[in-house]
């Protein structure tokens, strides 16, 4: 037994720190420049700052974290793409070195030649991809377009036909990095199953998201990552929590500059700046009763030029299974033009026991466009006595005769 | 990296896939396809033997001028091919670089693979001009691979160390053009460097053929072409002076292998 005690993957004392060129061009120009001036010309940034952990073989492990906390480049030390500045990384067993999906696949090439380039990335030679290359074809669902130019194919089958690839890899730990972002609810099925196959043989695999659904679904442990430190390793359920409430104690306004994982989007102006619920304890997530009052206030921060605009709040529930189980809005309700604060409430919470989100968006009375669209910024869960079926308790009355 | 690593199976299993892709890629959608690498260099043969053996007359006083020049060119050829096809080749790959983890040497020396291949198959071409033109083979021409393995190596050394450089430095290739334009002309491949002695005297002749390309390619006419090849061995006596390009070679495999380890690591931050 104590071998299996032994951890996948050892990270101690991680330092990790970005030099970014103050001006934007690199050439020797500027190099020569800087050096007479004296200035180094970059700009130190520290992305990972001690950093230590340490996965179980077998575990699945997840690391979250918003934009920026340094999550994907400590996905990227993990698989020695970077080097980090101190610190020691100490991988036991055969990693693949996969970050994203589909490297390496040129849009030039056909289906098939991509297959084996691809395989090759993962250290499989021809011999090799030609044993698996049905498999691979018919589980990515493309058998009729392999002869086809990469280029022709849509951003959904270049996933499928790259995740049916990654999953062949024979190696004891796994890295993936936003994998199930793609994908119709059919091929997700999939890629679930095969998860939890990989999960039963024993592989180790770690998952990097911004999707507390696939956390709380799959994950064993969660790390929250916050500015380059790690805020927690905790359970799932609380590791969703404290990121939900990451993203609402952030007192600087959302970054709308496109990045692509938008989490949070809308034209600004009016901005939500605390969202909370209203429960008996003031926990991170709070815990609720089914069918007890329900509470969800909404605060939101007007800017210069917005003040006397009027909106609308629209919410979405969004349960553990990714279904959005309810989507209340006050568009038919008039708040006046100066309300900075909107409360929604239940007299009876109908939906049944799990763990939900919200998505709460702020829209425009006059254009219906989001000022401030943002994606489950709270989690709640609710709990129950009663035998529960289904997703709502719909009521009702019955009647014999 | 381990040198056992350098050609362990999982590298070799890249090194090929990447070699394939580059030539699929190369020449798609084009008619003649794979043709174009050998009609390259015949045309450029074509046309320096009518300027400069027709008009200008250099190579009158060189037995089988033709093959002598077609060599050279042939030789220059796969020495620029090979360099500015390492020379872009980490930054091409950056897509690659920045998402996995692999020996990013593969990248280089796949570059310099399909030069060489491209050279294989002009060394053909070579082999039936010597047959055509009656060249009487001497037992120097045994010597002929040694040169083409220098070549590579020294061809090789400069990709590895201009493709971290252009990691770094976009300037890089501008400068490597025009240093490439310069020692094409300073190179002795369309006139004979017999020339370059009864013009400009012995001590310029000697500067030009330090550079190994010049010393290579003139070492390869004298084994496969022709005797009357001047070389630098004929033009002093100087042991000392003798040795210069096999050190310049020697100096810039170990120089660029150890820039290209150094700099390697961080390929995927600034690439």
């Amino acid at each position: 037994m104590s071998e299996s005690y032994e951890p996948a993957i050892i990270i101690k004392d991680l330092f990790k720190t970005f030099r970014i060129p103050v001006d934007k061009s690199n050439g020797i120009k500027q190099s020569l420049i800087r050096a007479t001036r004296g200035r180094s010309g970059f700009r130190e940034f520290k992305v990972l700052n001690d950093i230590s952990f340490e996965v179980k073989k077998g575990e699945f492990f997840g690391i979250v974290g918003r934009n920026g906390s340094g999550k994907s480049t400590l996905l990227k030390l993990l698989a020695h793409i970077y080097v980090p500045d101190k610190g020691l990384i100490k991988i036991n067993g055969s990693l693949t070195p996969f970050i994203e999906l589909g490297v390496g696949f040129n849009p030039e090439l056909t289906a098939q030649e991509n297959v084996y380039l691809n395989g090759a990335l993962l250290g499989f030679s021809r011999n090799e991809v030609d044993e698996i290359y049905d498999e691979i074809v018919s589980f990515a669902e493309l058998e009729d377009f392999m002869s086809e130019k990469l280029k022709n194919f849509s951003s959904g089958m270049q996933v499928r036909l790259a995740f049916s690839i990654a999953i062949r890899a024979q190696s004891d730990i796994l890295l993936m990095d936003e994998v199930l972002a793609v994908g119709d609810a059919d091929f997700q099925k999939k890629c679930f199953n095969v998860f939890r196959q990989l999960k039963k043989e024993g592989r180790t695999i770690i998952l990097v998201t911004h999707d507390m659904s696939n956390v709380e679904k799959f994950c064993d442990r969660v790390l929250v990552l916050d500015k380059g430190g790690i805020l927690a390793i905790t359970t799932p359920s609380k590791a969703s929590s404290m990121y939900a409430r990451l993203n609402i104690d952030d007192s600087k306004p959302a970054d709308f500059s496109g990045r692509e994982e938008v989490s949070r989007w809308g034209s600004g102006g009016i901005q939500i700046d605390k969202v909370s619920i209203k429960s008996a304890k003031d926990t991170i997530s709070p815990i609720l009763k089914f069918e007890d009052e329900f509470e969800l206030t909404v605060r939101v921060k007007r800017e210069e030029g917005y003040r006397q605009k009027k909106f609308d709040v629209g919410l979405a529930f969004i349960n553990q299974d990714n279904v959005t189980v309810a989507g209340p809005n006050s568009s038919l309700v008039d708040f006046g033009s100066e309300s900075n604060t909107v409360t929604y409430s239940l007299k009876k919470l109908p939906l049944q026991p799990g763990d939900y989100s919200v998505t709460v968006a702020i829209i425009d009375k006059d254009t219906n466009e989001p000022f401030d669209f943002y994606d489950r910024v709270i989690s709640f869960h609710v709990i129950s006595d009663k035998p529960a079926q289904g997703v709502v308790a719909i009521g009702g009355d019955w009647d014999a005769k | 990296m381990k040198l056992s690593n350098i050609f362990s199976r999982r590298n070799r299993i890249l090194l090929r896939e990447l070699v394939i892709t580059d030539f699929k890629l190369r020449y798609q959608g084009s008619a003649l396809g794979y043709l174009w690498s050998l009609l390259r260099p015949l045309f450029l043969f074509a046309i320096m033997y009518v300027v400069f053996g027709n008009f200008l007359r250099v190579g009158d006083a060189v037995e089988h001028f033709s093959v002598y020049l077609l060599l050279g060119v042939v030789f220059w050829t796969f020495f620029t091919e090979a360099t500015n096809q390492g020379l872009a080749s980490i930054v091409n790959h950056g897509d690659l670089i920045r998402k996995i983890n692999f020996p990013k040497y593969i990248i280089v020396v796949s570059g310099s693979l399909s030069a060489l291949i491209n050279l294989a198959l002009n060394l053909v071409i070579i082999v039936i001009f010597t047959v055509i033109n009656g060249v009487h083979l001497h037992l120097s021409a045994l010597l002929f691979p040694i040169y083409i393995v220098e070549l590579y190596i020294f061809a090789l050394s400069l990709a590895f160390f201009l493709s971290a450089a252009f990691v770094k430095f976009r300037d890089v290739s501008h400068i490597w053009e025009v240093l490439l334009l310069g020692a094409f002309y300073a190179t002795p491949i369309l006139y004979p460097l017999a020339l370059v002695v009864k013009q400009a005297g012995s001590n310029v002749a000697q500067v030009l053929m330090m550079n190994p390309v010049a010393q290579i390619i003139q070492d390869a006419r004298y084994s496969l072409v022709t005797h009357q090849t001047l070389r630098l061995y004929d033009l002093t006596s100087n042991l000392l002076i003798q040795v210069v390009p096999f050190l310049i070679v020697i100096f810039f495999a170990i120089f660029a292998g150890l820039y290209f380890k150094k700099h390697s690591g961080y390929f995927s931050e600034n690439v």
